[in-house]
Parts: structure tokens; C-alpha cells; sequence
């Protein structure tokens, strides 16, 4: 047996169930979400959560930021630094 | 178990809970300098508040035995007003040498604008003229990754800076690793909804180890729990990590790490 999930395995499934509903909700919404950005986002976001990487968590929060730039520096009038 | 929050707001919590924090084990606390909820207008706006950093506070939680430290800045919300800015950062060295000033923050980005830089590195030019600690806020949300990897930038850029004397604050799991790979400390703060929970902080620990990390509740006037740290104890108890590492998550590291201050005087009781 794996002790993670003796401890976790409940709560790990209230949390999917949660996540269920919410898109049910989503899906029952008046004001269609369909085409709303924010949603693809979230099916996207799912779509980590069932690959293979081990860092789904890192992942995740990527996908929901903003990227870096290296030139931020040279964009912001800001003198290079060597 | 005794603990310290190295990152709290007690302004915004009423005296029950520095006897919460007292009952459930906390022994010090450091409360950085931050935004009120709105931006205050004038530099003597912000000489008051660091009066009640500095003079109230430390009242108020040595009641219950709990010793007060705290950090000065603008922080950085309200840098967009840079000329204000200027003013508060240059009253700050009137405060320095008070007893409990651990040195500056918490400065840091919000929206990662071209005035949060400016104000951010100024900042940084004063700690390092002062030879004080700094305490970095990263963004929120869909902020932090650019805004924390734009703060490392620009704490490298600085070659006064000694890193083992700068935590970056609000690691989450996209931007702890770059924080402990370029020498400085990471705070994980236990708050609802926009940062990070116990159990996943304890993943951290799990996944980065337990060198340069330290947690915080970051307790404030927002939904927050100032009683976070206890939790996280609890959840590491609950995956059996041993009481050793435990402490030196929530007692040894921020002693390190703060003790760093000539002002951080930690007794002996502890």
C-alpha cells in the first residue's frame, strides 16, 4: 500500500470532485464561458494534470503566468548591465 | 514547538491574536512595512506608521512574551509615485537605529512597471549604503514568474549585495528554485488563494530541501490566517518528517536568517 495515499487519497478526490463541479458549473453558467480565454486556460491547465511530468505543480503555475523577458531591462529604458 | 514568523502584519490583528501567536509557540515575529489598504499621501503618513512599527508594536506583543522586529520601506504599491517614494526613503535612516529595525522591506515588484524598478533599486541602493537586511515581496498571480526573475536580475546587478543577506519572500513552485540557485534565502508564505498552502510548502521542502527556506503566514488585514505557521507543523507532523527538521524550518532558519541583524537578539529562553 502507498502511505501518501492511505493519508491523501480522500482528500486528493474531494479536491477532483470540487474541480468537477466547477466546470459543471461553468458548463451551466447562462452567459456561456465557451469562448472566454480564461476557460481555455483552465482545460488547459487539466490537460498538465493528467501528463506524465513530475513537476505538474511548476507546470501549472507557468501556464497561468506571465513569461519573462531577458530584455525587460533595454525595454524599460534601463541602462544594460554587464 | 516554539516557532518565529519571520513575515507578519500584526497592525492589521487585534491583541487576542499576538495571544493566539503566543499559545500556539511563537516567540518572535518580524513585520515588514507595507501597504495600508490605500495609499497614504504624504511622508508624514508614513513617519507615523513607522512610529507604530517601531514603538507600539513591540508594546503590544511583548504583553505575551513575544518580541517584535520589524523592516521599513514605501512599499511597492505605492512606488508609482516616485517623488513620494524618495521622500520616505530618505527619512528611513532616522529609523534604522531603532532596536527592533531589522533592516529594509518589504520592497519588491507588484505589477512589474518601469517606476516599481526604479523605486525597487533605490531601495536596494539604500540597504547597502545602511549594511541593512533586505525583505523582497514578490507579485501576485500571473505576476510573480516575470516579476520574481526581474527582482533576481536586478539584486544581481548590485554587487554590494551579499546574498545571504537578502530573502526573497512568496516563493512559489515556479520561482523557488531559481531563488535557492542564485545563493539567496526563500520565503514561502501559507496565505489563502493567492500563494501557498501547507501542504504544498511542505512539498517544497520535500522537493528543495530545507537550506536558505523559511515560512511565514504574512498574517494581514486580507483573508489570512496568522496562526499559518502552527498548520504547517502539523502537516509536517502528519507526513512524519522528524521534529529536527521541523525546527529548522520554523525556528532555526528565520533565527539565521534574521540573526544576521545586530538588532535580532533572540533570549535565551528559546
Amino acid at each position: 500500500m502507498n502511505s501518501t495515499l492511505d493519508r491523501e487519497f480522500l482528500e486528493i478526490r474531494a479536491l477532483i470532485v470540487q474541480l468537477a463541479a466547477a466546470f459543471d458549473r461553468l458548463d451551466r453558467c447562462p452567459d456561456s464561458a465557451a469562448d472566454d480565454p480564461r476557460r481555455h486556460r483552465l482545460e488547459a491547465a487539466i490537460g498538465i494534470l493528467t501528463g506524465a511530468s513530475q513537476m505538474r505543480a511548476e507546470q501549472v503555475q507557468l501556464h497561468f503566468g506571465k513569461p519573462y523577458e531577458a530584455e525587460w531591462r533595454e525595454k524599460m529604458g534601463f541602462a544594460k548591465t554587464t | 514547538m516554539d516557532y518565529i514568523d519571520p513575515h507578519i502584519h500584526m497592525v492589521s490583528r487585534t491583541t487576542d491574536d499576538y495571544e493566539t501567536l503566543a499559545r500556539m509557540g511563537c516567540v518572535a515575529l518580524s513585520e515588514p512595512a507595507f501597504w495600508a489598504g490605500f495609499d497614504r499621501g504624504t511622508v508624514h503618513g508614513f513617519r507615523d506608521y513607522f512610529r507604530q512599527l517601531t514603538e507600539i508594536e513591540p508594546r503590544r506583543a511583548a504583553q505575551f512574551g513575544i518580541q517584535h522586529y520589524t523592516w521599513l520601506c514605501i512599499n511597492a504599491k505605492e512606488a508609482e509615485n516616485v517623488e513620494l517614494s524618495r521622500e520616505v526613503m530618505a527619512m528611513i535612516p532616522e529609523f534604522l537605529d531603532r532596536p527592533n529595525v531589522l533592516g529594509i522591506g518589504e520592497i519588491g515588484l507588484n505589477k512589474n512597471t518601469r517606476n516599481e524598478s526604479i523605486v525597487f533599486q533605490e531601495h536596494l541602493d539604500l540597504a547597502a549604503r545602511h549594511n541593512q537586511l533586505i525583505l523582497i515581496h514578490t507579485p501576485h498571480l500571473e505576476d510573480k514568474y516575470q516579476g520574481t526573475r526581474m527582482i533576481l536580475d536586478m539584486l544581481c546587478d548590485d554587487a554590494r549585495l551579499q546574498r545571504h543577506r537578502v530573502l526573497v519572500d512568496h516563493v512559489e513552485e515556479h520561482t523557488v528554485a531559481a531563488v535557492l540557485e542564485a545563493g539567496f534565502w526563500a520565503g514561502m508564505t501559507l496565505y489563502p488563494v493567492t500563494k501557498c498552502t501547507p501542504a504544498r510548502a511542505v512539498d517544497m521542502i520535500e522537493r528543495h530541501g530545507s537550506e536558505r527556506l523559511c515560512v511565514n503566514s504574512a498574517g494581514d488585514w486580507g483573508p489570512s490566517r496568522p496562526t499559518a505557521v502552527p498548520d504547517l507543523i502539523m502537516e509536517m507532523k502528519r507526513r512524519g518528517h522528524p521534529h529536527s527538521l521541523i525546527r529548522k524550518i520554523v525556528f532555526d532558519n528565520p533565527r539565521e536568517f534574521l540573526g544576521q541583524s545586530p538588532h535580532f537578539k533572540l533570549s535565551e529562553n528559546s
